[in-house]
């Protein structure tokens, strides 16, 4: 029977004994069990222990530490204090709450109403799927460059627009009130597209006979909208919300590309405050940051999903 | 009847009209600007090219700083291939046994997975780590980085896949003799065509667009990749517009052509990588 195969003796041996035991106890189990090798995991927990595991964990100590890299000197909490005294470090903390709610409520409701449309027949739909998706596969970098030069305050497309039409032309990346804003913006447009997709997923996976009980039983476009769309999409709505607050959160590509935090502080997020006290070799401070924000997407990621699961079985 | 034909169509007309300005018009301004003269593109304005210059312009940047763009994108290619050939095997080797196997190990597995996808990396340990293990600004060290900071998201699309192939399966592969590991790479593997294809194109995508790693852990203007040469390209040559558009526009040929050929499998893996506990 097996003749063909290269099983070892030992193979074979294992397939004999399992087949003995599978006599005596719920034989199927017991047989198949011991065919997924357990060591299939190991390269896997390997590299997870190793290269994000290990770094995660000692990031607590390292930072309440002064640190160089090669050794490190236990300072307690004045990392964390001088993180939350200075006010260059701390709004940063204010600043990702801002960015990721903004980005991600606006992901949602912009990907659910675009959803909407790219799921009704209209025209050209394929098209409008292509146009809405693409940049989510752009390089983050190249579309901070090309929104760079399309809002540049002086020579920039945008403001030429609105100087032709005589609206006021606001220093989109050089306003310190309207920074981060701007980032927010161009954030929602490279990544709309993601939440669009996971809306039409949803929404193609509601059954028709919903909608064709709802039109005889006389329901317009309105009640049908609120009453099985927007419901029947809790499921796609609590993945667009834990997908973009955790990118939101933790958004850094983009807001080095446009304005590098700038002007002064006012579009620094942690991660950008992470990368810049790395920079200047502040090793424990920068590992300090890195833990706020650890402590920031877990303090809201873990009792957000619990909340949105929940909701998802109860409906 | 014609009156909803009727509303497609203007809905669609003004959807269309809304796109061209929000999404063609800024894809437009990188092939114009990549285009243009030097001094016809400093002026960033929305024009047609006095002169074109695509060509040259493309010599121009292949042939800047010694062929930098050159090793960059060899660069990113080998970070590319080696990360997510990685990232297939030993997330679907990982997948196919949290799939099987029932335990009690199940519940914990889950949640480091979890973790792997919601927390964010610490910087500064890894570095640390990759100093300790003599592969910091290593090519073979980024690579590994790589994979890991993959490696919960394709256990997720492998796990949910595995869970559609019938453990008939396994069994009648078992009774014609085929050990554990056979059963796996030449029985289970072949499978997985589908969902091995959807993880090849989105990590691709991810991995070659991703600035942050390479930024932190692969440093030093030997190991740039593209990513890291248009960051570090768009602070020098203000003065070249031309030039860092076209880099912009060849750094957008790789996804592009993973779009028109993989359409479906990218947008399977966006959705349904979604699609978590």
């Amino acid at each position: 029977m097996s003749t063909a195969s290269p099983a070892t003796a030992r193979q074979a041996a294992d397939i004999i004994t399992e087949v003995g035991a599978s006599e005596k106890n719920r034989p199927r189990k017991s047989r198949m069990r011991s065919h997924y090798p357990t060591w299939f995991f190991i390269p896997a927990i390997v590299l997870y222990v190793i290269f994000f595991a290990i770094p995660t964990v000692s990031s607590f100590y390292f930072s309440l530490t002064r640190w160089s890299l090669f050794d490190s000197q236990f300072i307690g909490f004045a990392n964390y204090v001088q993180f939350f005294q200075d006010p260059q470090l701390y709004t940063s903390f204010i600043h990702t709450l801002i960015y990721a709610v903004l980005t991600s409520g606006a992901k949602v409701i912009l990907g659910f109403l675009l959803a909407l449309l790219l799921t009704s027949p209209v025209v050209g739909r394929g098209y409008l799927r292509a146009v809405v998706f693409f940049p989510v596969l752009l390089s983050t970098i190249g579309v901070g460059i090309l929104w760079k030069s399309l809002l540049d305050p002086f020579h920039g497309m945008v403001n030429a627009v609105l100087g032709f039409f005589g609206l006021p032309q606001p220093g989109w990346f050089t306003d310190p009130n309207l920074a981060l804003y701007t980032i927010a913006g161009v954030d929602i447009w490279k990544g709309v597209g993601i939440a669009t997709l996971i809306f039409m997923a949803g929404m193609v996976a509601i059954p028709t006979e919903y909608y064709e009980a709802a039109r005889i039983d006389g329901a317009g476009g309105w009640n049908i909208l609120r009453r099985i769309t927007i419901p029947l999409s809790r499921g796609a709505t609590a993945t667009v919300i834990i997908l973009s607050l955790i990118g939101g959160l933790r958004s850094f590509d983009i807001i080095w590309a446009t304005t590098g935090g700038g002007p002064g502080f006012t579009s620094d997020v942690l991660a950008s405050v992470i990368y810049k006290q790395y920079q200047a070799g502040f090793y424990g401070l920068s590992t300090a940051g890195n833990v706020v924000l650890f402590l920031v997407v877990t303090l809201i990621m873990v009792p957000l999903s619990y909340v949105l699961n929940r909701k998802q079985v109860e409906l | 009847m014609t009156r909803t034909k009727v509303r497609a169509w203007i809905v669609g007309v003004v959807a269309i009209l809304v796109s061209v300005v929000v999404f063609l018009v800024p894809f437009a301004f990188v092939v114009l600007q990549a285009s243009k003269s030097p001094e016809d593109a400093s002026s960033l304005a929305f024009t047609w090219p006095k002169e074109w210059q695509f060509f040259p312009n493309l010599i121009a940047v292949l042939q800047s700083g010694d062929g930098l763009i050159w090793r960059a994108f060899l660069n990113s290619f080998v970070l590319t291939v080696g990360s997510v050939i990685l990232m297939v095997v030993l997330s679907a080797m990982a997948g196919y046994v949290l799939a099987r196997k029932r335990s009690k190990w199940g519940p914990v597995v889950n949640f480091f997975v979890l973790a792997g996808l919601i927390v964010p990396p610490a910087v500064v340990p890894t570095i640390w780590v990759l100093q300790g293990t003599g592969l910091y600004k290593t090519m073979p060290g980024m690579i590994l980085i790589e994979t890991t900071f993959g490696l919960s998201f394709c256990i997720l699309l492998f796990r949910a896949f595995f869970n559609t192939v019938p453990k008939e399966l396994d069994e009648a592969a078992v009774l014609d003799g085929a050990g554990r590991v056979r059963l796996f790479f030449q029985v289970i593997l072949p499978l997985l065509k589908p969902v091995i294809v959807t993880v090849i194109v989105v990590q691709s995508v991810f991995v070659f667009n991703d600035f942050a790693g390479p930024l932190y852990f692969l440093p030093g203007s030997d190991n740039a990749t593209v990513q890291t040469t248009l960051y570090t390209f768009s602070g020098q040559n203000l003065s070249f517009y031309n030039l860092l558009f076209m880099d912009i526009l060849l750094i957008t040929i790789p996804p592009l052509v993973a779009y028109i050929f993989f359409n479906r499998q990218i947008v399977a893996g966006m959705t349904s990588g979604a699609i978590k506990g």
